[in-house]
């Protein structure tokens, strides 16, 4: 922090103080990056096709919704949860189950707005349990926890041929349809997934500043002093887990229409396990770093394999490079690409540099 | 600086704080041992000894860090000794601690602002506070009250030793407090930082009763009535300051050792 921008903090009036959003900080040209890719989001189906557009920029806000949710916990709550993604998939399971799909005899046949509330509530609630078991411990033994309710999950619903069929899962379906709109054509249901996933991102910004967020952070930096200042830390881990629920719940939701089908191997330990690499390398203290983490693994995954196969190796490598590029960020920084970003940009601006400086 | 006011109706009505052969073992080792402490609502005291005679101890014992091992403890009247930390701390109870607890990631308003927020509703509020928010207000005033007004935009970590321990008492002095545990709060002070918190201590609302741990006497016997003395875990005398400093078995004790 500059001495100019310590006597600009200062000349505020109190009321306007850091818990209210900085204005500066939206000003188009105080920092231009921002905008820019609102707007290259916004008329992105002028730009794009529909592969690139559901492919690549969907299933990057998806992937980028689920690992916000971690984000969520594990930036501003100190709680790295391996089953951001479990939740996910159990809302999708949900959505399968209690609507419209091909395996008759399995789904209830509900209507989308119906289901698909229920499903969320049905998600927010499961993760919220798994939370109440995984505060209970800290550091590892959450990581352990949470990892051991998802690799339960899979092996459940491989399993399980009551309601999640086993491991053929549940296919074809049905997506929302309504105002003379498909909403899983490509564009309409682009513009849904930049609509969820800019609503789950605001949200959590603006958490961030509000008293529960204040109190997240606070239980994240030091939980004994939160309780000698009068809070419940284990409710309030727990009320964490059920936002990051139902922001999972979400992504899960816009995952199963994206796909039309839902099996255990979406729900792998491995697809788990690529959240917490998506939010890492993305920079688990911002939000944005959830879905610049997951732009760069959906770029990996989806081009590597072309490039690995031209250079005469293994397409199925392309979890080497993400591997290796997950290596080098957290060798180099621990606040991922997006830390290395705001360091560059420190350096290149140092007195005008203002973004990142109200998240922990 | 209050919010809520204090329950007045609890205040006079016996004592502030009473401890009751409080005894605390950790394995085979006492930490505290049959520790009989009453203070009345208001009364300021100091607790003197040697490092490892407890103190810290008794202060986690009651705000209920570590639960005794046996006795009990009632915080005006109500029996707390099996409450949980927050529920102690809702009800007027404070401590600092003597190495800063402070959330290092976040700003000095804010820290002050959560502190406020922990004893009053809406913890768990999704809704950002606006401009006139009561608390937004009480913060600033206590912000003001330990003279951290120009730092008060910057991250924790960023504050000087002394700051972080004027941080460390507005945390305390947030809300309704009835009363205060100070863990030597003097600590890595300079001397004109000692004066500023001499000057907090006497300025504080005459109803709101402290213990200090101290081991500078300037400061610890400048701001009480009363003084206990513990050693190896047990209270080993109390009484006046000038008893205490003027006792042959204390001066032997502690302060004549060549201590301070």
């Amino acid at each position: 922090m500059s001495l100019a921008e310590r006597t600009h903090l200062h000349a505020k009036p109190p009321a306007s103080a850091a818990l209210t959003p900085d204005a500066s900080a939206w000003s188009i040209a105080q920092n231009p990056a921002p905008w820019a890719v609102a707007v290259i989001l916004l008329i992105m189906p002028l730009l794009a096709n529909g592969f690139f557009l559901i492919e690549i920029f969907g299933t990057t806000l998806i992937l980028g919704t689920v690992a916000l949710s971690l984000m969520f916990l594990a930036g501003y709550g100190g709680m790295v949860s391996l089953m951001q993604l479990t939740i996910a998939g159990f809302a999708g399971y949900m959505v399968a189950v209690l609507g419209v799909s091909g395996s008759a005899k399995i789904s209830l046949g509900w209507p989308w707005w119906l289901a698909t509330p229920m499903a969320l509530a049905l998600a927010t609630g499961f993760g919220t349990l798994g939370g109440a078991l995984a505060v209970r411990t800290e550091g590892i033994y959450t990581i352990m926890i949470t990892l051991a309710i998802g690799a339960a999950f899979y092996y459940f619903t491989n399993q399980n041929w009551a309601i999640f069929n086993g491991h053929t899962g549940l296919n074809t379906i049905a997506t929302p349809q309504f105002w003379g709109v498909d909403w899983r054509a490509d564009i309409p249901f682009y513009y849904v997934t930049l609509g969820v996933a800019a609503l789950c991102y605001f949200a959590v910004v603006y958490v961030s500043r509000a008293p529960f967020g204040l109190a997240l952070q606070g239980v994240r930096d030091n939980p004994r002093r939160m309780a000698a200042l009068g809070f419940h830390v284990n409710a309030h881990r727990i009320a964490a887990y059920a936002l990051a629920s139902l922001i999972a719940g979400l992504g899960g939701v816009l995952q199963v229409w994206n796909y039309r089908q839902i099996s255990p191997g979406s729900v792998a330990v491995e697809r788990c396990i690529d959240i917490l690499i998506i939010a890492v390398v993305g920079g688990i203290t911002r939000p944005v770093g959830a879905f610049i983490g997951a732009f760069i693994f959906v770029i990996l995954r989806t081009f590597a394999l072309d490039v690995l196969v031209q250079l005469g190796l293994d397409g199925n490598r392309f979890r080497l490079l993400i591997g290796l590029g997950f290596l080098a960020v957290v060798f180099w920084s621990s606040d991922g690409v997006v830390g290395l970003w705001e360091h560059w940009r420190r350096r290149s601006a140092p007195s005008s540099y203002r973004g990142g400086a109200h998240h922990g | 600086m209050a919010s809520v006011a204090p329950r007045l109706s609890a205040i006079g009505s016996g004592a502030a704080l009473e401890l009751r052969g409080v005894t605390r073992m950790f394995g085979a080792l006492a930490a505290l041992t049959d520790i009989t402490i009453t203070v009345r609502p208001g009364e300021r005291r100091a607790v003197l000894g040697s490092n490892g005679a407890g103190k810290t101890t008794l202060f986690n014992c009651v705000t209920g860090d570590f639960l005794p091992t046996s006795g009990t403890i009632r915080f005006f009247g109500e029996d707390i000794t099996r409450f949980p930390p927050y529920e102690r701390i809702r009800r007027g109870l404070r401590r600092t601690y003597q190495i800063s607890a402070l959330f290092p990631g976040l700003t000095v308003q804010d820290n002050v602002y959560l502190a406020c927020r922990g004893v009053s509703r809406g913890r768990f509020s999704l809704l950002r506070p606006g401009a006139n928010d009561a608390l937004m207000h009480a913060a600033e005033t206590l912000i003001q009250a330990v003279y951290l007004t120009p730092a008060r935009d910057q991250r924790v970590s960023e504050l000087a030793h002394g700051q972080q321990r004027q941080l460390e008492i507005a945390l305390a002095l947030a809300g309704a407090p009835r009363f205060i545990l100070f863990d030597e709060p003097a600590a890595g002070l300079s001397p004109t930082e000692r004066r500023e918190l001499i000057e907090i201590l006497t300025s504080l609302p005459s109803h709101i009763g402290y213990i200090i741990i101290e081991h500078d006497m300037d400061v610890a016997l400048r701001v009480v009535e009363s003084v206990t003395m513990m050693h190896n875990g047990r209270v080993f005398k109390e009484g006046l300051p000038e008893e205490i400093q003027s006792d042959p078995e204390v001066q032997e004790l502690y302060l004549g050792g060549g201590h301070e």
